[in-house]
């Protein structure tokens, strides 16, 4: 049952996930600019440190640095609180995600993951549609008008998204017959990849996780040309860093779940015999899923406005129904 | 299984810290010399006019009904989905169904144009 050191052990747990996650923020940005720049033949940031690798760092002094500006008829409180709630479901969302196989450290049993929750899919939903409202708020609160409207728009093309990715989760669960994260990468571990079996979901998974978290091509709320920047226009300084910090940890927060959905998370060769495997193939999986992302932002323009609702509402949503029919239908038949 | 809700509960308060410590530092160091111009709304440098929080487009509220509904349908249909395996086939046809009367809802709504983008 529960004792001081496991709850120590949780806490321990968390501080390096916390941890892990921050550093893991900053060089994924200093990942993107290289990237995006290799792609558009420059070179990208390369002054800071050996391959521009303090970069990160001096961003974040300087945001600490600088005066954060509050406009004067905004709400000041819910000004203060919207990055806070936007921030946060970035963070939890990965408490289900499990890195690897059970180890022995200092001669205890650990357990690589926070929290194994028998609906830990239906958690996933739940955490990041509350990301929803710090977007929202933030709009609302700035009493801009441009902040406004991005705000409104994120929040229907938000929700609009969201229904294609409940849908495209159900494929994995009705193959794994659980919502566990731990089963489902046991499940794959027995048969193939879902990628493999599920194809169709992956890609609806792929595209409406991208718009969920307002990413280049669908990055329409924060459009540079006509909104100025969208939501987080009257930010600045650390509350403009938190959006930002909120952006980034998503994209890794997609990028653990579709690998862990699809892709069987920690699994990999050899994983049973060295478990201290699995955190690196889980990591490996991560990386080449953000570079993709990457890759996608460098390759796409950003679509429309009706465009964007007509593609979620009209496309996504009806195939990933039908694909959760002819999954069900065929697991029927199989059986 | 209550166990493993502490363990988010937990991790919960920690990630608390993060956005905590970064307001609370950036307060302490920032330096702070508002003035009226610099408080004022960014509007690209034009003079803002009329209040900000009016009535807006009806549509978004539309938009937020019909998820409305069919997010609890997706939620409804996922203890089918787990339970797939061992279900017997009148649950699975009553599932079917489910989807069935909500795909009606879905064609009427495609068919008023509430889907498109006005």
């Amino acid at each position: 049952m529960i004792d001081a050191a496991l709850i120590w052990e949780w806490i321990i747990k968390s501080l390096i996930l916390i941890i892990f996650l921050t550093v893991g923020f900053m060089y994924v940005t200093v990942y993107e600019r290289r990237f995006l720049a290799r792609i558009q033949s420059r070179i990208g940031p390369n002054r800071a440190g050996p391959f521009g690798l303090l970069q990160p760092a001096a961003d974040g002094l300087k945001l600490i640095f600088k005066e954060e500006l509050i406009p004067a008829n905004a709400d000041k409180f819910i000004f203060l609180l919207a990055p806070i709630i936007t921030v946060i479901p970035a963070l939890i969302v990965l408490a289900v995600i499990p890195w690897g196989e059970a180890m022995v450290i200092f001669g205890r049993q650990v357990n690589l993951f926070i929290s194994d929750v028998n609906v830990a899919v239906v958690y996933i939903m739940a955490v990041t549609s509350i990301s929803v409202y710090g977007i929202t708020l933030a709009g609302w609160s700035s009493n801009n008008k441009y902040a406004l409207l991005g705000g409104l728009r994120a929040t229907a093309q938000m929700i609009s998204y969201e229904l294609a990715l409940g849908l495209a989760f159900m494929g994995p669960v009705v193959l794994a017959g659980s919502l566990s994260m731990v089963d489902i990468v046991r499940a794959q571990q027995s048969s193939l990849w879902y990628v493999v079996l599920q194809p169709a979901a992956f890609l609806i998974y792929f595209f409406a996780s991208i718009a969920e978290i307002n990413r280049a091509p669908f990055d329409m709320p924060e459009a540079e040309q006509e909104l100025t920047a969208g939501y987080h226009a009257e930010y600045s300084g650390m509350k403009f860093a938190l959006f930002f910090m909120a952006e980034y940890i998503k994209m890794i927060a997609i990028s653990t779940i579709g690998a862990t959905l699809f892709f069987g998370g920690f699994d990999g060769p050899f994983v049973d015999q060295i478990p201290w495997l699995g955190p690196i193939y889980l990591l490996a999986k991560v990386v080449i899923y953000l570079g993709v992302l990457i890759w996608v932002r460098a390759s796409w323009p950003r679509i429309r406005y009706d465009r964007l609702m007509q593609l979620g509402w009209k496309i996504m949503f009806p195939l990933a129904l039908l694909n959760v029919i002819i999954t069900a239908v065929v697991v029927v038949l199989v059986n | 299984m209550l166990n493993q809700w502490l363990y988010i509960g937990i991790f919960f308060i920690i990630a608390m810290f993060l956005p905590a410590v970064a307001i609370f530092l950036a307060r302490l160091l920032s330096p702070k010399k508002p003035t009226k111009i610099k408080n004022s709304v960014y509007e690209c440098g034009m003079e803002t006019f009329d209040p900000t929080w009016i009535q807006f487009k009806i549509q978004y509220y539309l938009y937020g009904l019909i998820f409305l509904i069919f997010d609890v349908e997706i939620v409804f249909l996922f203890p089918f989905a787990v339970a797939y395996g061992n279900l017997a086939l009148f649950a699975v046809v009553e599932a079917i169904i489910f989807i069935l009367i909500l795909l009606g809802g879905y064609l009427y709504v495609w068919r008023k144009d509430a889907l498109t983008w006005q």
